[in-house]
């Protein structure tokens, strides 16, 4: 028989980890994705800080038009004499040059940096309202008869069809059909990507429904609501969140490709992305206004994707290494 | 076998009667009218709008306007409000245009994902894997036309080529190898540019597939048993990591109408993503929903053949 551990022995021991402490440490190993979500941490950072600055305490002002100071490179300090002097940039240097109107691109980079993301994570907030919904309601209902078909029938093949459509071009048609607003993208971008989530849920739900911790809470008389969204929905909510990171990137990258095409956010708002298009006129006579959103674009949907990755890794053990 | 086809094709009809209904309600409930495109325009009087709307049968029902849809759809008669021009006609030239770069764009990220993923994956956290991780993510994250104007500036600072439009302006009474040459100048660019993020994610998916695959005992069987290392890894590992492929090949063709739209713009390319665009911009109803309609066909015949081929090349798989 077994000797009942002695609490010496047991102070020896490391304390256990909880499962989180656990995934965060393997995150943690991957150093390219630990670097990105600190990035992302500086990024969300940066982004709070540059609403307050370029709209509650106005230091650096994205609207103020200079027609005299145009397509400065960056880092020109200003000397003119035209421009009044309560027009001129903070610190007296433009950091990443002027555009066409004679604007401070970093100030409006920085503006863009919170519209941009606010895209991103609204889109995917919709979304993943609209698929955990779905798949829940698909998952846990399934075998639910509505005359003729169960739900999850209903559901799935309502999925399908979604599934059928070309995504971008639908997001186009209705982007250019509707007012042109900026919660009109969010929202659009969000209902054309919920189809993955909601398959997801249902995977998920469809393994839990008949575990013994559901029976359970069923044997309580626990309304079923508080089954599904305080039981079911936090065991199967990691890896859709994780997918969620990529699906920032893609929103992130989405609503640049509508700014190219001039559908995106529309100004005065600012983002990456239609900096980005703006720019394009001038690639050759002012090629930062290209490259500064360009690159800003990549590294950041690059943090997204790695980090994204590092997490999916993570909490998969499946796929981490050593295997 | 036949009747596991029959099944599919029939429900895969029905999909596409609801896929058509709610493209249909999408378009016309959506604010903006064709005959309200041009608003400021003095000329247009209320009983010229009326007249406009009576003629594309705009002031009827939904429902009807459905219907008509429908008839004019596989009468072969519907008519883009643009320029009153047969819609399938229209269709039919801009795919010709697509198609080359379609094909091409998807030959090359097949030819080069399959290579770079299959050693990324036999040399796993070597300097390759690691390398081309790096720039399959990178290349993911970049927007797709902000690497088109980049490569554009490239091309024509080094080679001195063109690379906007389908031809060189000029050159149309040229012999016809010189017609060729400029053709496939001109095809290349666009072609690699869109293949780029394909082939970034695909070889992402070959990777893990393969790595997967090479952990699983008929892999150790079949080194034990003294195979060349070539032959387990291609006759025995591969041939199974190949496997889920064939379902992205059937998911792949729409991308012939949806993924084209902002490389087409670029670089000034005559094909079905721009005439879809054009299309939006113009409210042209019937070209929109037509474009639709065939893609979302695509879609379906693409997952119908790989679900067929799936049963053909997996023996495990039974209808």
């Amino acid at each position: 028989m077994k000797e009942p551990m002695t609490s010496l022995e047991a102070d020896a021991l490391a304390p256990s980890k909880g499962l989180f402490q656990e995934r965060w440490d393997i995150l943690k190993r991957n150093r390219m994705a630990y670097a990105s979500f600190l990035f992302l941490v500086f990024l969300l950072v940066l982004a709070v800080m540059g609403k307050v600055l370029t709209h509650v305490v106005v230091v650096f002002d994205p609207k103020i038009v200079r027609l005299s100071e145009k397509f400065l490179p960056p880092l020109t300090p200003f000397t003119s004499v035209l421009t009044p002097k309560e027009d001129a940039p903070t610190f007296g240097v433009y950091f990443l040059g002027t555009d066409e109107l004679g604007r401070d691109v970093f100030a409006r980079m920085l503006e863009g940096t919170s519209v941009s993301l606010t895209v991103g994570f609204v889109a995917v907030g919709i979304s993943l309202t609209v698929g955990v919904l779905f798949g829940g309601l698909a998952g846990f209902y399934g075998r639910v008869k509505l005359g003729f078909i169960t739900v999850d029938t209903l559901i799935m093949r309502f999925v399908d069809i979604m599934l059928c459509f070309p995504t971008f071009f639908l997001i186009l048609t209705v982007v250019a059909l509707l007012p042109p607003s900026i919660y009109n993208i969010m929202i659009v971008i969000g209902l054309t990507s919920w189809m993955g989530t909601a398959r997801f849920v249902r995977a998920e739900f469809l393994a839990l429904r008949d575990q013994d911790f559901v029976t359970a809470a069923r044997s309580q008389a626990i309304p079923e609501w508080r089954i599904i969204f305080i039981h079911m929905v936090p065991n199967a909510i990691a890896p859709v969140l994780v997918s969620a990171t990529i699906g920032v990137a893609t929103a992130i990258l989405t609503e640049s490709s509508l700014s190219f095409l001039g559908f995106g956010v529309q100004p005065p708002d600012a983002t990456w992305g239609n900096i980005l298009a703006d720019g394009k006129t001038f690639l050759f006579d002012a090629p930062w206004l290209t490259f500064i959103p360009g690159f800003t674009i990549l590294f950041v949907v690059l943090a997204f994707n790695l980090c994204g990755e590092g997490l999916r890794e993570a909490f998969n053990p499946k796929l981490s290494s050593t295997s | 076998m036949i009747n596991f086809i029959f099944r599919n094709i029939w429900q895969r009809i029905i999909l596409l009667i609801f896929i058509s209904i709610i493209s249909h309600a999408i378009v016309h409930l959506a604010p903006g009218e064709p005959a309200l495109v041009d608003p400021s325009n003095p000329r247009m009087k209320p009983e010229d709008i009326q007249r406009i709307r009576t003629a594309f049968h705009l002031d009827e029902p939904l429902h009807i306007q459905y219907v008509y849809w429908v008839r004019d759809l596989m009468s072969g008669e519907l008519k883009s409000f643009k320029d009153n021009q047969p819609v399938m006609g229209k269709i039919w030239e801009r795919f010709l245009n697509s198609l080359p770069l379609f094909l091409i764009g998807t030959m090359i990220t097949w030819f080069l994902a399959f290579p770079v993923g299959i050693r990324a994956a036999l040399n796993r956290d070597s300097m390759f894997d690691r390398v081309s991780t790096f720039f399959s993510y990178a290349l993911i994250s970049i927007p797709g036309f902000f690497l088109s104007y980049l490569a554009i500036i490239f091309m024509v600072k080094t080679f001195d080529v063109p690379v906007i439009g389908m031809q060189t302006f000029g050159l149309e009474e040229a012999p016809l190898l010189f017609r060729s040459m400029d053709r496939i100048w001109h095809l290349t660019i666009p072609a690699l540019m869109s293949a780029i993020a394909g082939t970034a994610i695909l070889s992402r998916y070959v990777r893990s597939q393969m790595l997967e695959v090479i952990h699983q005992d008929y892999i150790r069987t079949a080194r034990a048993k003294g195979l060349p290392e070539d032959q387990v890894i291609y006759r025995h590992g591969l041939r199974n990591a190949l496997l889920p492929f064939i379902t992205m090949f059937g998911l792949t063709i729409p991308g012939l109408i949806g993924g084209s739209v902002i490389f087409e713009t670029i670089f000034a390319w005559p094909g079905m993503g721009r005439l879809g665009y054009e299309a939006i911009l113009a409210r042209d109803f019937p070209v929109i929903l037509t474009l639709n309609f065939i893609s979302a066909v695509l879609v379906l015949m693409g997952t119908l053949v790989s679900d067929i081929l799936y049963g053909v090349a997996d023996p495990r798989i039974k209808f």
